[in-house]
């Protein structure tokens, strides 16, 4: 009964929607998902991959013969993003994979969006056109070319409508700014600026200046023999378009403010929970390294990612986070193998709801946590083909951890660490989240009873 | 009426076609070319394909075409923007101006700012041809539309046009239009209230002085307190306007209050905006308030914690003492500025001080003489010796500021030392920029003082190892021989120069080239044809084919200068050895030489010559004489000129 409850999460159910991607068992690695963000309203959904593409999908009208069935994500754009590249001074293969991929909020009729690989940011335009222009002065109808001494009068092309068509178009390129590998990218609330954080710099950028960026954070030691900590992860606030943060690899996150100095390399505010020294361990400082900082709506909190926990943290208090979740546990007493199988450097990412009352960040074995902050509650729940049925609901997982093992319960030792849940999305207004599964996204959305 | 049209890439047709259709024709297909060079090509000629379809049909056919074809790259939206501007004759004339608004009404949606704007500026430009009927039937609900719409690209594009329509309309528009200038100011997005703001400034000029009091003021304020640090900023401009436009006694309690909280804004950005508009400030709100606020601002900007605000404020140094009042300038300078100034000399940040020694000299003419010694010298000097390059040239290419008040005598012994270093720099574009000073300084410093001390320096950079170097310092001789004259050139230069053909690297070889070829016309044909000219006619002889090209090229360009003698019996012979030589470029250069681009005279007998010029084979009514060293710079002349001697 108590599992049932805690399956209900926010008082629903979290049931199947939709599954993309390929279902063979040899997966490209092209394929493989790399990143996935829902645009403002949540009508639009991308993703990027390690091959360079872009996918975005677009929420269909609701139908009105099943109302009970909310509208699908169907593909609207696919597009090369990045390409391999080679860096011929440093002799360094630059890979086409998309780690961040950042909506701007929208303008005008057309959608934009920041797509970054480790090195070059572009900016994309994603636009629809339904007319095209018909009628030649040269050509006929049938496309014979005329004679060019007959033309006797001229004709002004005419706009006829036509099936739409959907284009994505390149419209500013930021290269050539990062030595390093970019990690984060963020706009920021004034709509004119936006940062992209590598693994030792952040550098401010304006959308519409691709030629000069402004480096804010440099934590390069003279000499590089000193480095401790580089930056995980970097964000703006969403609301005071001073503000921004970032995580180390030292499990601390820092806030600055861009009105105190044109260089932030002093912070002023340095988030870190003490650590407590009976736990202390050979990998204490690899755990303890942040992969993800996201800022809550409201812009009060943020939280933060490490290996084994979610941190939420009021941004008024420093000294330690207001709620701590444990995402997977069981895991600790692994920690040498998932050391030696490099799992332990894996970045996981987490995301907020609509109204930050819940949180969700992914596992390995294709399960991912959510936990509801008010009630308390945590579920975990799978991302598997297996219960891809339409409107199937999803059964809450269990693994466990010593003892017997109940009847339903998963052992730590028959979890598969290759299949990671690395990136989620939460539909900014609704009950909708993106997962993805490897090669695979899955979309859920809660069951209206 | 017909119009001809010739295009290059058109076939002409028959006479008895319509001659004119057919480039016409493919100027309108191109406007959808896939090429995006032939659909703006197309479209910057699209003045040729409205006059040719008439106004009629370039209303009803061309514009909706055009209004729809925002899809395209930006570079043919701007150009199309830009037409559009132009286009009133096109469309029949004022009356139907109105048949551009739907075509810029959509390119001022567009996401472009480049593009945006131009439409706004095609937009104002029109808005002045709407008679003021068309402008409230027209025009003025295209501005309601824009600043109504959806999408903040329209938001923006309507700041911009609040200003052209309200002086010509009728007092209940004018009141809408305020109300709409309201709602954008405080819109929910920052790209649009940043669009508001640096356009409130604009707007306050064409509005009554009792709403800009009653409106822009409070508009200001709100603006000026915005959260996003970007909008508060562009308050600061809005100020410099809103500040013209008020009496004196109305600044204080409407402006100021703003101007200060401003001057001492949380971010450093708006801070730093104000030091940048601080003449303009101070021009606006008089010698009153400048003397009571501007001055401890100015001190505070000068000592602000942030580096980017103290090269702002120190930018505009001379200008803010400058534009003092006469009555108290000095003192203010003595008892509030210097103070501040003699700290920046010191300051931790290059930036600082660069910025700070690129006015620093300018006050001298202010303080005067005494005050220049007591007070600002010991500064100078101090920067001189500044561990930032840039510190020190900011201070060299000054000097002329300095020189006109105490003479350059006072810091010569200082500059010495400082241009030494700079010449002997480890970065090659320190040692460039010193260089380009060099004429200056010779200049100030005079012949003497020069021969003495830089002229070592001057030659030395003839055999730095960067090209870019040995380029400028070949230039820098010839600057100076301009200066110094010919007689100090032979005296001092050309001995040198012409020593370095024998030097084991061909690189510094060439650069003896290179001399000769900047030298030869400031030298004179004297020094050229004796002592220079046999050392190029010897390097003929060089092993390195880099060399020897760069002979045959010398030899052409100081041919001019040469007499004809010279020509005859030294040049030619060498140049047509050249042409046989086994390097193809030296061939090739030596061939350019003979071939037309020299011309060898007959050998001159007389003194004198009598000379007929043709002009496109027509004899000339002017015949003159002239020199024989005449004739030959004119034969150059004649050369180049293509004209029959």
């Amino acid at each position: 009964l108590a599992a049932n409850k805690a399956a209900r999460g926010n008082d629903f159910q979290w049931c199947f929607s939709q599954v993309k991607g390929a279902i063979d068992e040899d997966v490209a690695e092209a394929d493989i998902i790399s990143t996935v963000e829902f645009n403002y309203s949540g009508e639009l959904l991308a993703t990027g991959d390690k091959g360079g593409r872009v996918v975005i999908f677009q929420h269909e009208q609701e139908s009105k013969n099943r109302p009970q069935l909310r509208g699908e994500y169907n593909v609207y754009s696919t597009f090369q993003s990045h390409e391999p590249e080679f860096d011929y001074l440093k002799s360094l293969e630059i890979e086409e994979k998309i780690n961040k991929i950042r909506w701007l909020p929208q303008q005008n009729s057309a959608h934009f969006l920041l797509s970054t690989n480790d090195k070059t940011i572009k900016l994309w335009k994603i636009s629809e056109r339904d007319k095209r222009a018909e009628g030649y002065n040269l050509k006929d109808e049938e496309g014979r070319l005329r004679d060019p001494f007959r033309i006797s009068s001229l004709r002004v092309p005419v706009l006829m409508p036509m099936d739409l068509m959907v284009e994505a178009s390149p419209r500013r390129i930021f290269a050539n700014a990062h030595t390093y590998h970019i990690n984060s990218i963020s706009v920021n609330s004034d709509h004119e600026t936006y940062l992209s954080a590598d693994d030792l710099r952040i550098n401010l950028w304006h959308l519409e200046i691709t030629d000069r960026s402004f480096n804010i954070v440099d934590i390069k030691p003279a000499n590089m023999e000193e480095l401790t900590e580089v930056i995980t992860a970097a964000e703006c606030h969403p609301h005071q378009c001073n503000v921004f943060v970032y995580s180390s690899s030292k499990g601390t996150i820092r806030l600055c403010d861009m009105r105190a100095a044109a260089l932030c390399d002093r912070h002023s505010k340095f988030f870190e929970e003490p650590e407590d020294p009976s736990s202390r361990s050979f990998f204490s400082e690899i755990i303890s390294s942040i992969s993800d900082v996201k800022f809550s709506h409201s812009g009060r909190y943020m939280m933060t990612r490490d290996y084994l926990s979610v941190k939420v943290w009021d941004l008024n208090m420093e000294n330690r986070p207001v709620e701590t979740y444990q995402v997977h546990e069981y895991l600790r007493s692994k920690l040498c193998s998932l050391y030696e199988n490099d799992c332990i450097f894996d970045k996981f990412e987490c995301c907020w709801n609509g109204s930050d009352s819940a949180i969700m960040t992914g596992s390995y074995n294709n399960f991912f946590r959510m936990f509801d902050r008010n009630t308390r509650r945590d579920i975990t729940l799978e991302a598997s083909r297996e219960s891809s049925k339409p409107r199937a609901t999803l059964k809450p997982r269990k693994v466990s951890t010593g003892g017997k093992r109940k009847k339903d319960e998963i052992s730590v030792d028959s979890l598969d660490f290759n299949k990671k849940i690395l990136h989620t999305a939460w539909h900014p207004k609704e009950n909708v989240i993106a997962v993805a599964a490897t090669n695979n996204l899955y979309i859920f959305q809660d069951k209206i009873n | 009426a017909r119009h001809s049209i010739t295009l290059s890439t058109s076939k002409m047709a028959g006479a008895d076609g319509d001659d004119s259709l057919y480039p016409i024709a493919v100027l309108i297909d191109e406007l959808r070319n896939e090429d995006v060079q032939l659909r703006l090509n197309s479209i910057k000629k699209l003045s040729t394909i409205a006059l040719a379809l008439g106004v009629e049909r370039t209303r009803t056919e061309l514009l909706p075409f055009l209004t729809d074809t925002i899809y395209d790259e930006d570079e043919v939206l701007l150009a199309l923007a830009e037409q559009l501007g132009n286009f009133t004759m096109l469309v029949g004339g004022p009356e139907y101006v109105h048949c551009l608004l739907p075509p810029l009404e959509s390119l001022a949606t567009v996401e472009e700012t480049v593009v945006r704007d131009k439409a706004v500026e095609s937009l104002r430009k029109i808005s002045q041809e709407h008679s003021p009927v068309d402008l409230e039937v027209h025009f003025e609900p295209l501005v309601k539309r824009l600043a109504s719409g959806d999408w903040f690209t329209s938001r923006t594009s309507a700041c911009g046009l609040f200003s052209v329509c309200y002086p010509r309309v009728s007092s209940t528009v004018k009141a809408e239009i305020r109300q709409h200038f309201r709602t954008l100011c405080s819109d929910d997005t920052p790209m649009v209230r940043r669009a508001a703001a640096s356009k409130l400034g604009e707007f306050a000029k064409v509005l009554e002085l009792d709403y800009v009091k009653s409106d822009i003021i409070s508009l200001f304020t709100a603006l000026a307190s915005d959260e996003q640090d970007s909008v508060r900023l562009l308050a600061v401009e809005a100020c410099v306007s809103i500040a013209t436009l008020l009496p004196q006694e109305d600044l204080e309690t409407l402006v100021m209050p703003t101007l200060r909280q401003a001057a001492e804004d949380k971010s450093w950005r708006v801070r730093y905006m104000v030091a940048d508009k601080f003449s303009e400030l101070q021009k606006a709100v008089g010698p009153e308030i400048t003397k009571n606020d501007l001055v401890p601002a100015f001190q505070n900007l000068l000592k602000d914690c942030e580096a980017e605000v103290r090269a702002a404020a120190a930018n505009k140094v001379k200008e803010f003492c400058e534009n003092l009042p006469e009555d108290s300038r000095e003192q203010i300078i003595m008892t509030h500025i210097l103070p501040c100034v003699k700290e920046l000399v010191s300051d931790t940040n290059q930036h600082v001080k660069s910025a700070l020694a690129s006015v620093i000299m300018g006050l001298s003419t202010i303080l005067g003489k005494d005050n220049t010694v007591e007070h600002l010298l010991p500064l100078f000097l101090a920067q001189l010796k500044d561990e930032c390059p840039e510190v020190r040239l900011n201070i060299i290419s000054n000097l002329d500021c300095v020189n006109e008040v105490i003479g350059i005598r006072q810091l010569s012994q200082s500059l010495l030392p400082a241009i030494v270093e700079l010449a002997e720099d480890a970065k090659w574009r320190v040692r460039l920029a010193i260089i380009e000073y060099m004429p200056l300084l010779a200049g100030q410093l005079g012949v003497e003082f020069f021969d003495e001390k830089l002229n070592t320096l001057c030659m030395a950079w003839l055999i730095d190892h960067v090209y870019a170097i040995r380029e400028a310092a070949t230039c820098n001789l010839m600057k100076l021989v301009e200066k110094f004259g010919a007689e100090w050139a032979q005296n001092t230069i050309v001995p040198k120069v012409l020593g370095m053909a024998n030097d084991p690297n061909y690189l510094h070889r060439m650069t003896t080239l290179f001399c000769i070829n900047a030298l030869s016309e400031a030298c004179g044909q004297d020094i050229t044809t004796k002592q220079m000219l046999p050392v190029v006619l010897k390097m003929s002889n060089d092993q390195v084919a880099n060399v020897r090209f760069n002979v045959a090229k010398s030899l052409q360009k100081i041919g001019p200068v040469l007499d004809s003698n010279a020509l005859q019996s030294e040049v030619k012979p060498v140049l047509e050895k050249l042409a046989t030589d086994t390097d193809m470029d030296v061939k090739y250069f030596a061939q350019e030489a003979i071939s037309g681009k020299l011309v060898f005279p007959p050998p001159a007998a007389e003194t004198s010559l009598y000379v007929r010029f043709y002009r496109s084979g027509k004899p000339d009514d002017h015949a003159v004489f002239l020199s024989s060293s005449t004739v030959l710079s004119l034969i150059a002349f004649v050369v180049h000129a293509d004209v029959l001697l």
